[in-house]
C-alpha cells in the first residue's frame, strides 16, 4: 500500500511537472509554417556566395535590415535555379504573379520598442549572429510561433522557462538579453534607449 | 531613490513668453506627433490628454490696464529630486542618463498616478479610457511613437523618438553625436512665433543655453529645487511673479 501512494504521487508530481514545463509553454504559442520554404544555407554556400547584407540591406535611414522585397529574389529567380519543389512553387506562385511573399519575421519587435540596426552595426561593429544565432546557415525556415496572449513571435519576448536549446532560444533579441549585453559594454540602458 | 545624477547631456528649453500668442499651435503639433487622441466625448479639463498645455494669466488690473501672458506648460523635466520619479512605485519613470529627459514608460505604468499627485506642474495625464480615433485617422498615426491604452499616465518626452531617429541618422553615418538640427521637438518647429528655443543647456555655444542665461529668464516653481529643465522668458515683471505662483489654477485659455 505504502509503495503504491508513494508511486501515485510520484506519478502526480512528474504529470504536474510535465504540464507546467511543457504543456503549457506549447499551449501558449501558436504555430504556423512560412509561406514558402527558404534555405539559408545554400545561399551563403561558397557555390552562391551571398552575404547577410546582399538580401537584408539597411534602409537609408539605417533603421531595418529588413526582409527582402520580391524584387530582391526575382532577378535571379526568374527561372529556377535548383530542383525543390518549393522554389518551383515561389516561382510559380509569387514571381510569375508579381505577388510579394508574406514572410512571418522572427525578430519582429513589439510596438513599443524602438531598435536602429546602425548603431549596433557601424557603432558597435556587432555581426548578425550576436542577436540572429546561426539563423544564416539554416537549412530551412523554422516554425513561426507566435505567443497566443501578446501576439509577439517567440523569439522576442520573455524568459524561456528552460534553457535547453540555448541556440534557439537564447539567440538575444528578448529585452533581457538586450539588456545584458547593454550592461556588458557600459551602454546606456535607461527605459528610453529602446522603449518608444 | 536619487535622482539627481548628471546625465550626459540635458536638453532643454526656453519659452519666451513675451513672443507667445497663445495661438496652441505647439499643442496641436504635439499631439499629432505623439499619437494622443482627440478628447473622450465626456473629457473634461482634468480628464483630458494635453501634453502640452497653454495657460492663461492676468495682470489683475481693469481696462485699460489689464495685460495677458500665455504660458504653454509641458512636462518640465526636472533634474533633482524629481518628483515623479522617486514616487513611482514601478520604476516605470526614470531620467534618461543620455539626455536628461524625463521618461515614462506606459507599459509599465499600474495606473496609481502617485505621479500625478507629486507632479507640482500638473503635466502628467492619465488615460482614463482606450484612445479613439476617427474612422480612418489611425492611418495617420505616427509609427515612430507608441499608442498608449487606458490606465496608464503618459506625458511629454520631448519628442524622444525624434532623438532616437537623430542617434540613428548620425550612427548610419558612423557618428556618435547628432547633429543638433536633426533633434527638434514638435512644438519648437510649430511655433509661429519662434518663441521655443531648444537644445542642449550643457553646450554653452548652443541657443537654448544662452537664452536661459540672459537676465529675464527663469523657471516655474523654482523655490521647490526640483531644477527645471523648461525655462520661461520675459520682460513683463508680472509675469516673471507668475513663476512662483500656483499658475496651473489660474484661469485657462485652453481645454483638454
Amino acid at each position: 500500500m505504502k509503495n503504491r501512494a508513494w508511486l501515485t504521487f510520484a506519478v502526480g508530481l512528474l504529470a504536474a511537472l510535465g504540464g507546467g514545463w511543457f504543456a503549457v509553454p506549447w499551449a501558449m504559442y501558436r504555430r504556423s509554417e512560412q509561406p514558402v520554404q527558404f534555405s539559408h544555407r545554400v545561399h551563403t554556400s561558397e557555390a552562391v556566395g551571398l552575404s547577410c547584407q546582399d538580401c537584408h540591406a539597411l534602409s537609408d535611414g539605417g533603421k531595418f535590415g529588413g526582409i527582402p522585397r520580391l524584387e530582391t529574389c526575382a532577378p535571379c529567380h526568374a527561372e529556377p535555379q535548383g530542383k525543390s519543389a518549393d522554389e518551383k512553387r515561389f516561382i510559380n506562385e509569387y514571381v510569375a504573379k508579381n505577388r510579394e511573399v508574406q514572410w512571418l519575421v522572427y525578430a519582429r519587435q513589439p510596438e513599443n520598442v524602438y531598435f536602429s540596426h546602425a548603431p549596433h552595426i557601424r557603432l558597435a561593429g556587432l555581426k548578425c549572429e550576436q542577436c540572429h544565432g546561426q539563423h544564416g546557415t539554416t537549412d530551412r525556415l523554422r516554425t513561426f510561433e507566435r505567443n497566443r496572449i501578446s501576439t509577439y513571435p517567440r523569439d522576442v519576448e520573455g524568459y524561456s522557462l528552460v534553457r535547453l536549446q540555448p541556440s534557439r532560444w537564447n539567440e538575444g533579441m528578448k529585452m533581457d538579453d538586450c539588456s545584458r549585453c547593454h550592461h556588458e559594454r557600459g551602454v546606456e540602458e535607461s527605459c528610453l534607449t529602446c522603449h518608444k | 531613490m536619487n535622482t539627481a545624477h548628471k546625465p550626459k547631456a540635458r536638453y532643454g528649453m526656453v519659452i519666451d513668453l513675451d513672443r507667445c500668442n497663445g495661438c496652441g499651435g505647439c499643442a496641436a503639433a504635439c499631439a499629432v506627433e505623439n499619437n494622443v487622441p482627440p478628447a473622450a466625448p465626456k473629457a473634461s479639463d482634468r480628464t483630458g490628454l494635453t501634453w502640452m498645455r497653454i495657460y492663461r494669466a492676468e495682470n489683475g488690473r481693469s481696462f485699460p490696464e489689464n495685460r495677458t501672458a500665455f504660458f504653454p506648460i509641458s512636462c518640465q523635466h526636472c533634474g533633482a529630486h524629481t518628483p515623479c520619479v522617486s514616487v513611482c512605485p514601478q520604476n516605470a519613470v526614470d531620467i534618461n542618463p543620455e539626455t536628461g529627459v524625463v521618461s515614462q514608460i506606459p507599459p509599465r505604468c499600474l495606473g496609481c498616478r502617485y505621479c500625478m499627485t507629486a507632479c507640482p506642474f500638473h503635466a502628467r495625464y492619465f488615460n482614463w479610457s482606450d484612445p479613439e480615433w476617427p474612422r480612418d485617422m489611425e492611418n495617420a498615426l505616427n509609427p515612430d511613437v507608441s499608442v498608449r491604452m487606458r490606465g496608464v499616465v503618459e506625458k511629454c518626452n520631448f519628442c524622444h523618438s525624434r532623438w532616437q531617429a537623430a542617434v540613428a541618422k548620425a550612427a548610419a553615418n558612423g557618428k556618435r553625436e547628432i547633429d543638433p538640427a536633426d533633434y527638434v521637438p514638435a512644438c519648437v518647429e510649430a511655433c509661429p512665433t519662434e518663441a521655443i528655443a531648444f537644445g542642449n543647456l550643457d553646450d554653452p555655444r548652443s541657443e537654448v543655453s544662452r537664452q536661459s542665461r540672459a537676465p529675464n529668464a527663469f523657471r516655474l516653481l523654482a523655490k521647490l529645487g526640483t531644477d527645471p529643465k523648461v525655462y520661461y522668458r520675459s520682460d513683463r515683471d508680472w509675469v516673471r511673479r507668475m513663476g512662483d505662483t500656483d499658475v496651473a489654477y489660474e484661469s485657462e485659455a485652453s481645454r483638454g
